[in-house]
């Protein structure tokens, strides 16, 4: 590669990429399925608000739910149906979620009811965010959060810099990247919005070295004129954290319990930034995405374009179905993703990959004495000491591990997946940071009554 | 539910690298091996005996904890092979004509005063390995620094009559006596060049000699992600600066290059300060404890009593560990900033 890779960040870990299962297989569209479930609260924020009632006639791409607040975001039909239901269903959190179930219309073409987005270049930066919003985006990575939050930085703050976030750093998936390599176009359409949105100065997109050739084709594509840098970073987990992704492109750190645009810099997934492009292209809002449905247990893993609320049995029957031996089913990567029980849990905006593993892949879980040997000290990428942090949740001594920056802890499991005595480091401190916070908005609460 | 399938629904990460306790312990061990081959090349085979001893005391202990808990642990501690590694550690640092009862009392020793009373594997203050030899040493003076000349193939097969010497009667024939390198630097005599001491072909304790092979096994170990690199690298460089100035300084005090390859040196920069449980647990903390390390070595050895000062050395930086972890926790993520762009 003529393309050195650029300097990352410092520590983290390195799982092994297990890409190759679906590296070289083109997105292919999965066939609508007869029911889908949407739930109201598939990204961060309040949930959605059901504009539709049981019984309502919906066509594809027409507005189901509308945001439940400021931080929140809409919903749309993936497919043309009838409402069943609103009410509660299985969520890949585990809980049971308020839902919208569409029953489709099977002699329906499932032609799109197309957004009218306007064209970005004669719009304000507000029309521009307004028409994300109305499109249902939040981010793609995982985390769910409202992208038209992030489009408005709050009062007096200002992103100088746009940060594509293509560095799909979990082990196993392959959406990003295929995304990279099929929709580029969406891609650099998405980055000329976004930096009119934002009124950025510079735009980069964030990848690691082993989809090198995905940022040699994005390179060739991208028009000369617009501001774009295209780093490839060592493949190296949490590479897409955003605080490491902006640390390894602007060599800075967002200041610790901050957000990035304190560091004057917005991160999108490479996913939501071709959606928005494809609003502007295509009118579609935010209906279905790629998920990369793979791993030891799936006949035949895939990368699959998936509506939203397809259920996971669906996408299950499409892969020629699973290994007897499968023990797991992940919603994510390896490392963040979640396990899930049931079969009926929709794909969401969120939902990155299926992951299926065998019982050969379940790890040990039997914990042996800490014997300190620096591992997860030398893997934590915010430079906590993990080793200290486990030894005082496992004696709950919660509000001491505030004295070492537990809430700065983002949860990447780097410390558990190195840890030679398997001590559930990253599960133990998600426990004493949810308690934590729990007290803290106790505390605020009586704070206001008082 | 549709599902006919058993999911197991665990937490996040579903991953794991493949290295666990024992797998450190046995790589850690094996990467010994050749170390104890070529003392058994130097020393005659009887070296071999004696590891072979020391071993089955320092598992003895280990063996007995498991079966006299009221909760049998659900794996053996021995299978996790640190009983194993002390023993052959504390057999390194042995003088090859040391009786095999002596050696068999060091490793008991060793795991039980140094590990099993404190709590077992990853609670001991100690490295369990220096506290058989500092045991020995206390309890047996005359033995432990009496050292024989180091060998070839003529006597591969020679075993010395001390090593079966019996305990509490005086021993009749105490061999050939040859003095170290480093008594010779104490007491007075000719130094051998650093050449022949990296190869190792001198008087010394049965692994410790052999610098370069030292050198090369605690690489492997570097390459495979296990040790602690930090310790060895600043011990090497603070000893070598440290004897490098002294010579300049003044011309009869040996150089850093003969302090790198005489005595424990290697064997304890790489083997014994790297324990990860008596070491520091932070990054910055390594570099200070191998650092003080490097300097009280040469202190002892240049204006101590003793000649040799690394056992010493980082049994008392055991000590200091903890006040080490505390002075040297890490700064959090996003508490240092470029000027102009805060906020």
């Amino acid at each position: 590669m003529s393309w050195a890779s650029a300097r990352t960040f410092r520590h983290g870990v390195h799982p092994g990429d297990f890409k190759e299962l679906t590296r070289n297989l083109p997105v292919e569209r999965v066939a609508f399925p007869d029911v889908l479930t949407l739930p109201l609260s598939q990204h961060l924020g309040a949930p959605s608000v059901p504009v539709v009632s049981p019984g309502d006639c919906v066509r594809r791409g027409q507005l189901i739910a509308d945001s439940g607040g400021y931080v929140s975001s809409r919903l749309h039909a993936p497919c043309s149906g009838t409402v069943r239901s609103v009410g509660p269903a299985h969520h890949a959190s585990g809980k049971l979620v308020d839902a919208i179930t569409i029953d489709r219309d099977r002699a329906s073409a499932q032609k799109l009811q197309a957004m009218r987005p306007g064209d970005w270049r004669t719009q304000s930066r507000e029309e521009i965010v307004a028409q994300v919003a109305a499109g249902g985006f939040v981010g793609l990575g995982g985390a769910a959060f409202p992208t038209h939050v992030k489009l408005t930085p709050p009062e007096g703050k200002h992103a100088r810099f746009f940060i594509v976030n293509a560095a799909e750093c979990e082990p196993y998936l392959n959406s990003d990247y295929r995304i990279l390599l099929e929709r580029t176009d969406a891609v650099i359409e998405g980055i000329k919005v976004l930096l009119k949105a934002l009124g950025s100065e510079k735009a980069f997109v964030g990848t690691e070295d082993n989809k090198a050739d995905a940022a040699t084709l994005l390179r060739e594509r991208l028009p000369p004129d617009l501001p774009v840098e295209v780093l490839v970073f060592e493949t190296k987990y949490p590479q897409g954290a955003e605080k490491m992704l902006i640390d390894a492109v602007l060599h800075r750190e967002v200041p610790a319990g901050r957000l990035p645009i304190d560091a004057h810099v917005v991160v999108n997934n490479v996913g939501t930034v071709a959606g928005i492009g494809n609003m502007y292209l295509r009118g579609e809002p935010l209906i279905e995405r790629v998920v990369t449905v793979t791993g030891p247990g799936i006949r035949d893993p895939r990368n699959l374009l998936v509506p939203v609320g397809t259920s996971l049995q669906h996408v299950i029957d499409h892969c020629g179905g699973i290994h007897p031996e499968t023990r797991q089913i992940l919603f994510g990567g390896p490392m963040m993703g979640q396990a899930q029980r049931f079969l009926d849990v929709p794909v969401m905006k969120g939902t990155s990959g299926i992951l299926f593993l065998t019982d050969q892949e379940v790890v040990e879980r039997q914990e042996y004495a800490c014997i300190k040997c620096l591992r997860c000290v030398d893997a934590c990428p915010v430079y906590l000491n993990p080793s200290r942090l486990g030894a005082l949740a496992k004696s709950r001594l919660y509000e001491d591990m505030l004295d070492h920056h537990i809430m700065n802890c983002m949860e990447c499991a780097s410390c558990s997946f190195v840890c030679p005595s398997n001590i559930p480091l990253v599960q133990r401190f998600r426990v004493a940071k949810g308690l934590l916070k729990e007290q803290a908005a106790r505390e605020r609460a009586r704070e206001v009554a008082t | 539910m549709s599902s006919t399938v058993n999911l197991l629904v665990t937490t996040s990460p579903f991953l794991k690298d493949r290295a666990n306790t024992a797998w450190i312990m046995w790589q850690v061990t094996l990467s010994l091996v050749p170390v104890a081959l070529l003392a058994a090349w130097y020393f005659g085979l009887g070296v071999l005996l004696i590891i072979a001893v020391t071993i089955a005391g320092a598992a003895l202990p280990e063996w007995l904890q498991a079966r006299m808990q009221a909760k049998p642990p659900v794996v053996s501690p021995l299978r996790d092979g640190s009983a194993v590694l002390t023993g052959l550690l504390l057999a390194l640092t042995l003088p090859p004509g040391i009786p095999l009862w002596m050696a068999f009392l060091g490793g008991l020793v060793a795991v039980l005063i140094g590990k099993t009373v404190f709590g077992g594997i990853g609670a001991n203050a100690f490295n369990p390995a220096l506290v058989g030899r500092a045991f020995l040493q206390a309890a047996f003076p005359a033995t432990l620094t009496t050292w024989r000349p180091a060998g070839g193939l003529s006597d591969l097969t020679t075993i010395p009559a001390t090593l079966f010497s019996v305990p509490f009667l005086r021993s009749g024939v105490d061999g050939v006596t040859a003095a170290t390198p480093l008594s010779q630097m104490k007491f007075g005599g000719e130094l051998p060049e650093w050449i022949d001491l990296a190869k190792g072909a001198v008087p010394g304790s049965t692994g410790e000699t052999g610098a370069i092979l030292i050198l090369l096994c605690g690489l492997y170990l570097v390459t495979r992600g296990i040790l602690k690199w930090r310790i060895p690298v600043a011990i090497i460089c603070t000893v070598w600066l440290a004897g490098t100035g002294l010579h300049a300084l003044d011309p009869s005090y040996a150089d850093g290059w003969f302090h790198l390859s005489a005595g424990g040196l290697m064997l304890g920069a790489w083997y014994m300060a790297t324990d990860p449980v008596t070491s520091p647990m932070t990054q910055a903390g390594c570099w200070v404890f191998g650092v003080l390390i490097g300097l009280l070595v040469v202190v002892i050895r240049v204006f101590g009593g003793l000649p040799e000062g690394v056992m010493y050395a980082i049994l008392f930086l055991n000590a200091c560990t903890p006040l080490i972890n505390r002075v040297t926790q890490p700064r959090t993520f996003g508490t240092r900033f470029k000027p102009g762009f805060t906020r």
